[in-house]
C-alpha cells in the first residue's frame, strides 16, 4: 500500500523534473541558434535532412489524400447535384485540418524519430560528452540546428502537402469525373478566406513544428544511453508527437474555428 | 564543411513552400493583390435576411460591385441592419436605389442585389437605401400555398 503510493510519487516527481528539464532544454535549444558562417552550414545541412528529404513522403501522401478526398467528395455531392462544391471541400479539409495534421504526423514518422535516434547514439556513444570536453557546446552544434531545422520545415512542408493535394484533388474530380474546372475553382476561392483559413492552418504547422521537434530532440538529449533505451526513447518520440498533434489540433481549431 | 548542391536542394525546398502558399493564397483562396480597393459604406434595412451573412456579394445586374461587412439588429425598427461596402468606382448609385435580398440558384447563397432609379442625386458614404425587398422565404411561399392564400 506504502510502496504503491510512493511508487505514483516517484513517477509523479520524475514527471515533474523532465517537464522542467524540457522546459530549460527548449529554452536553450531556441537560444543555441547562431548565424555565424558555420552555425548556418550547420543549419542547412540540417534541413537538407529533415526537411528535403521528408519531401518525397509528403509529396506522395498530400497527391493521394486529395484524390481521395475527390473521389469521396464526388461520391457523395453528387448525390445532391451539387458535385462542383467537391473543389471547396477538397480545399477547406486540406488547408484547415489535414495539411498541417498529416504533415506533423509523417513528419514525426519520419523526421523526427530519425532525430532522437541520431542524437540517442552520439549520447551513448559518448560523442556528446566528448565535445563538451573539447570545450564545443553541443547544445548550439548539434540540438539548436536540429530544432530550428525541424521547426521551421514543418510549415513549409504543410504549405507544399496542401498545394499537392488540392492539386490531386482537382486531377480526380475535374480531368477524371468531369466536374467544371471554372466552378471547381470559383466555388473553392468563394469558401476559402486566405486570413481565416490558410493562415490558422499555418499557424497550426508552426506550432506542430515546434511541439514534434522538441519531442524528439528532447527524447534523444534525455534517454538511458542503452541500446534499449534508444529504442524506447524513439518510440516515445512517434507516440508522444502523435497524441500531441492531435490534442492539441482539437485545441487549436476550438479556438479558431469554434468562436472560442 | 558542407557542399554547394545540399545549399542548392535546400534553396529549392524553401522556394518550393513558398511557392506552394503563394499558390494556396491566390488560387486557392483567391486572394487578390489588389484586394484593399476604395469602397464606401451604405446601409440598408430588411424585415428578413433569409441568411444572408457577412461576406456575401453585393451584385447589380449581376456583376458583383461590393460585399455585405456587418449584419446587425436594429432594435428600435426590429428589423436586420445591413452594412455593405461598395467599391469606389461603383459611385452611380442613385438614392432611390432598390436593395433586394435574392438567391442564387434554387438553394445557392443569398445576396443582396441593387437596382438604381431614376433620381439625380447619388448615394454617399454611410448613407441608407430605404426601398428595400426582403428575402424570399421558401417555407413562407409554401404555406401560403398550402392554406390557400396565394396572394403574398
Amino acid at each position: 500500500m506504502v510502496e504503491s503510493i510512493q511508487k505514483l510519487g516517484r513517477t509523479g516527481i520524475e514527471f515533474i523534473s523532465a517537464l522542467g528539464r524540457s522546459g530549460v532544454f527548449l529554452l536553450r535549444a531556441i537560444m543555441g541558434l547562431s548565424f555565424t558562417r558555420k552555425g548556418v552550414g550547420l543549419l542547412v545541412k540540417q534541413f537538407y535532412q529533415v526537411g528535403v528529404l521528408s519531401l518525397i513522403i509528403i509529396i506522395v501522401s498530400g497527391m493521394f489524400i486529395g484524390m481521395v478526398l475527390g473521389l469521396q467528395g464526388y461520391s457523395i455531392l453528387v448525390d445532391y447535384g451539387s458535385e462542383q462544391a467537391v473543389g471547396q471541400m477538397v480545399a477547406l479539409t486540406l488547408v484547415r485540418e489535414l495539411g498541417p495534421v498529416v504533415t506533423a504526423l509523417l513528419f514525426a514518422g519520419r523526421a523526427g524519430s530519425a532525430l532522437t535516434a541520431e542524437i540517442g547514439l552520439m549520447k551513448a556513444t559518448e560523442q556528446l560528452s566528448s565535445l563538451e570536453m573539447m570545450g564545443v557546446d553541443p547544445m548550439r552544434h548539434i540540438i539548436a540546428p536540429r530544432f530550428w531545422a525541424g521547426f521551421m520545415s514543418l510549415p513549409i512542408l504543410a504549405a507544399i502537402f496542401s498545394a499537392v493535394g488540392i492539386f490531386g484533388g482537382m486531377l480526380v474530380s475535374v480531368d477524371w469525373l468531369g466536374v467544371y474546372d471554372g466552378a471547381f475553382w470559383s466555388n473553392m476561392q468563394s469558401a476559402v478566406e486566405f486570413d481565416a483559413d490558410v493562415v490558422n492552418g499555418m499557424i497550426k504547422a508552426v506550432v506542430f513544428g515546434l511541439v514534434v521537434t522538441w519531442i524528439a530532440v528532447f527524447q534523444g538529449y534525455d534517454l538511458i544511453p542503452t541500446s534499449e533505451g534508444i529504442s524506447n526513447a524513439t518510440t516515445k518520440t512517434v507516440v508522444y508527437s502523435s497524441l500531441a498533434i492531435l490534442g492539441l489540433d482539437f485545441l487549436l481549431t476550438a479556438v479558431m474555428f469554434g468562436g472560442l | 564543411m558542407y557542399n554547394k548542391s545540399v545549399e542548392l536542394v535546400v534553396g529549392l525546398f524553401m522556394v518550393a513552400g513558398m511557392a506552394a502558399l503563394m499558390f494556396l493564397a491566390l488560387q486557392v483562396s483567391g486572394l487578390s493583390l489588389d484586394s484593399q480597393k476604395d469602397s464606401y459604406r451604405v446601409y440598408a434595412q430588411f424585415d428578413d435576411l433569409g441568411g444572408l451573412s457577412v461576406r456575401g456579394r453585393v451584385s447589380m445586374a449581376g456583376v458583383a460591385i461590393g460585399r455585405v461587412s456587418d449584419v446587425s439588429l436594429d432594435k428600435e425598427s426590429a428589423m436586420a441592419l445591413v452594412e455593405m461596402e461598395i467599391y469606389a468606382e461603383v459611385d452611380n448609385l442613385t438614392t432611390d436605389s432598390v436593395a433586394s435580398i435574392q438567391t442564387s440558384g434554387l438553394l445557392g447563397d443569398k445576396f443582396v442585389a441593387i437596382s438604381v432609379g431614376a433620381d439625380e442625386e447619388y448615394l454617399q458614404d454611410g448613407d441608407t437605401i430605404f426601398d428595400t425587398q426582403s428575402a424570399l422565404n421558401l417555407e413562407k411561399l409554401i404555406g401560403a400555398f398550402a392554406s390557400g392564400q396565394a396572394d403574398i
